[in-house]
């Protein structure tokens, strides 16, 4: 098996541990005193999200994960799964809600996400920075109404509920931003 | 690609200014300035260091020092007196945050001072740079009988081994009583110290002797002591081993380590063992990380910002 050791740990270099693929974010190199080299390792557990800690003698070595990222098409999904298709090979893969969680209500069939595959198995979905989203639900403006910063709730094709400046109508298109939830900015069409 | 320096000019101009304070300081005190080679015959050692080897073709010229301790040895040997030096050192396969390849080591020798003399003096030299730190002085196994209870002088593999595995997330818990001490310092004790607070620790385990003697009525420690500010390791120093046979029986037994490792074996530097036969005055020795308290004097967190280039 492909190993790699203290040295080579870059941030981006997915690697096996506690028996779950990782991504490494941070790794610090420390010396104590008259004492043997250590590296502080800082990691992203890709199963669970998690931002963890380690600290590895310098010179230990680790497997390296079989850990890929393509480009996917969401397809559909019904009561179970969350279907996707690779926009190169056409393969599809399915993954269960956990797999897609933060990306759920940002996902439109046909949009393009990017896809983390652990030995051939789907293990995280993750959907651009900004993403365009129909307003299928909002509560119509009231004239006069001009209270500068005052939101309202919109409903959006995906079923994810946004607050959106007053000024926005049912029917139109925004621009998310996915990291936070938060309306962007008007999508002109 | 970014060929500006990693210091500003304005930091190189308080650099500059900050090294002249350190010359004087060591004016005042009658200490000589000495100037030894940075390219030497020999390489250190000690298990943990990795010495950087020039070669001419194929022709091993010798090693960029690891640092000037033994030069400076052999030259107190020859009767020097009290010296200080401002001197580069090199140390392979050390990058980060806190550690540079090549960095500036100030060491300092004094003839006659004891380890709690040479203490106040390190003392006195940061605290002359830095103003309003408070200072504590602890013995080392006080440090981790007042947190853990356990005797660090007394052999317990196990015991530490379960502090290790309890205290800090490490891939593997060390098989050796040192490197967990080591962990425990890093992850668990140090970190609790305040940022303007000195701790200076005192009387190391006789294991982790390095180049200190060991003390008289004591054989289980070592006359060795280290200085951090909040939990940057600034300084360590030792009362200097000056027994020629006690320092080949520590080299020779540094290089069983080396082998029962894999590491390459160095050639003892019989140049030092003759000097220390002729007679290394009783004297008392430190190295303090020059780039380290200046990051630290400016309030910085990474040595790259404090010198003008970080290789």
């Amino acid at each position: 098996m492909a190993t790699a050791n203290t040295s080579e740990f870059k941030g981006g270099l997915k690697i096996m541990l506690d028996g779950s693929p990782c991504s490494i974010i941070e790794n610090e190199f420390v010396k104590p005193g008259k004492g043997r080299a250590i590296n502080r390792v800082k990691y992203r557990n890709l199963l669970t999200g998690r931002v963890l800690e380690k600290t590895f003698t310098s010179g230990d070595s680790v497997p390296l994960a079989d850990v890929t990222e393509l480009n996917m098409q969401f397809l559909y999904s019904d009561s179970e799964h969350w279907h996707f298709m690779c926009s190169d090979t056409f393969e599809q893969y399915s993954a269960d809600d956990a797999v897609v969680a933060d990306s759920k209500p940002w996902l439109k069939e046909q949009d393009t996400c990017t896809a983390t595959l652990w030995d051939g198995n789907l293990i995280a979905i993750s959907v651009p920075k900004f993403v365009d989203l129909l307003i299928t639900h909002t509560e119509p403006s009231v004239k006069g109404d001009t209270v500068s910063g005052a939101t309202k709730s919109a409903t959006l094709e995906t079923g994810a509920t946004v607050q959106v400046p007053l000024f926005i109508e049912e029917g139109e298109r925004i621009r998310v931003d996915t990291r936070n939830g938060k309306y962007d900015s008007r999508v002109k069409d | 690609m970014t060929w500006q320096p990693g210091a500003s000019i304005e930091t190189l101009r308080e650099r500059a200014a900050f090294l002249s304070r350190v010359r004087n300081f060591f004016a005042e005190r009658q200490v000589m300035e000495v100037d030894t080679p940075l390219l030497a015959a020999h390489g250190a050692t000690d298990v943990h260091l990795k010495s950087l080897a020039v070669y001419q073709d194929d022709i091993c010229l010798g090693f960029l020092q690891t640092s000037p301790e033994f030069m400076m040895k052999r030259l107190l040997a020859a009767g020097s007196g009290c010296i200080y030096q401002l001197a580069k050192a090199f140390r392979g396969e050390e990058k980060g945050p806190r550690h540079l390849p090549e960095f500036t080591l100030l060491e300092w020798y004094r003839v006659g001072f004891d380890m709690f003399d040479l203490i106040d003096e390190v003392l006195a030299l940061i605290q002359h740079e830095i103003l309003g730190l408070t200072v504590k002085k602890i013995a080392y196994n006080t440090v981790f009988l007042n947190t853990f209870g356990v005797d660090p002088l007394i052999e317990n593999l196990p015991k530490w081994q379960a502090l290790v595995a309890e205290h800090v997330a490490m891939h593997a818990v060390p098989d050796q009583q040192s490197d967990c001490l080591d962990a425990l310092i890093t992850h668990v004790l140090s970190p609790k110290w305040p940022v303007d607070q000195i701790t200076c620790v005192y009387d190391y385990p006789a294991e982790q002797a390095a180049l200190a003697c060991l003390d008289p009525d004591n054989s289980l420690v070592a006359k060795r002591f280290e200085v951090f500010l909040g939990a940057v390791e600034l300084a360590n120093g030792y009362h200097e081993l000056t027994d020629a046979k006690e320092q080949a029986e520590r080299m020779a037994k540094d290089n069983a380590r080396r082998q029962a490792a894999g590491l390459p074996v160095m050639v003892m530097d019989d140049e030092l063992l003759a000097a220390l036969d002729h007679g290394l005055p009783d004297c008392a020795g430190v190295a303090l990380g020059l780039d380290r308290l200046f990051m630290l004097k400016k309030q910085k967190n990474c040595l790259g910002d404090v010198v003008s280039f970080a290789i």
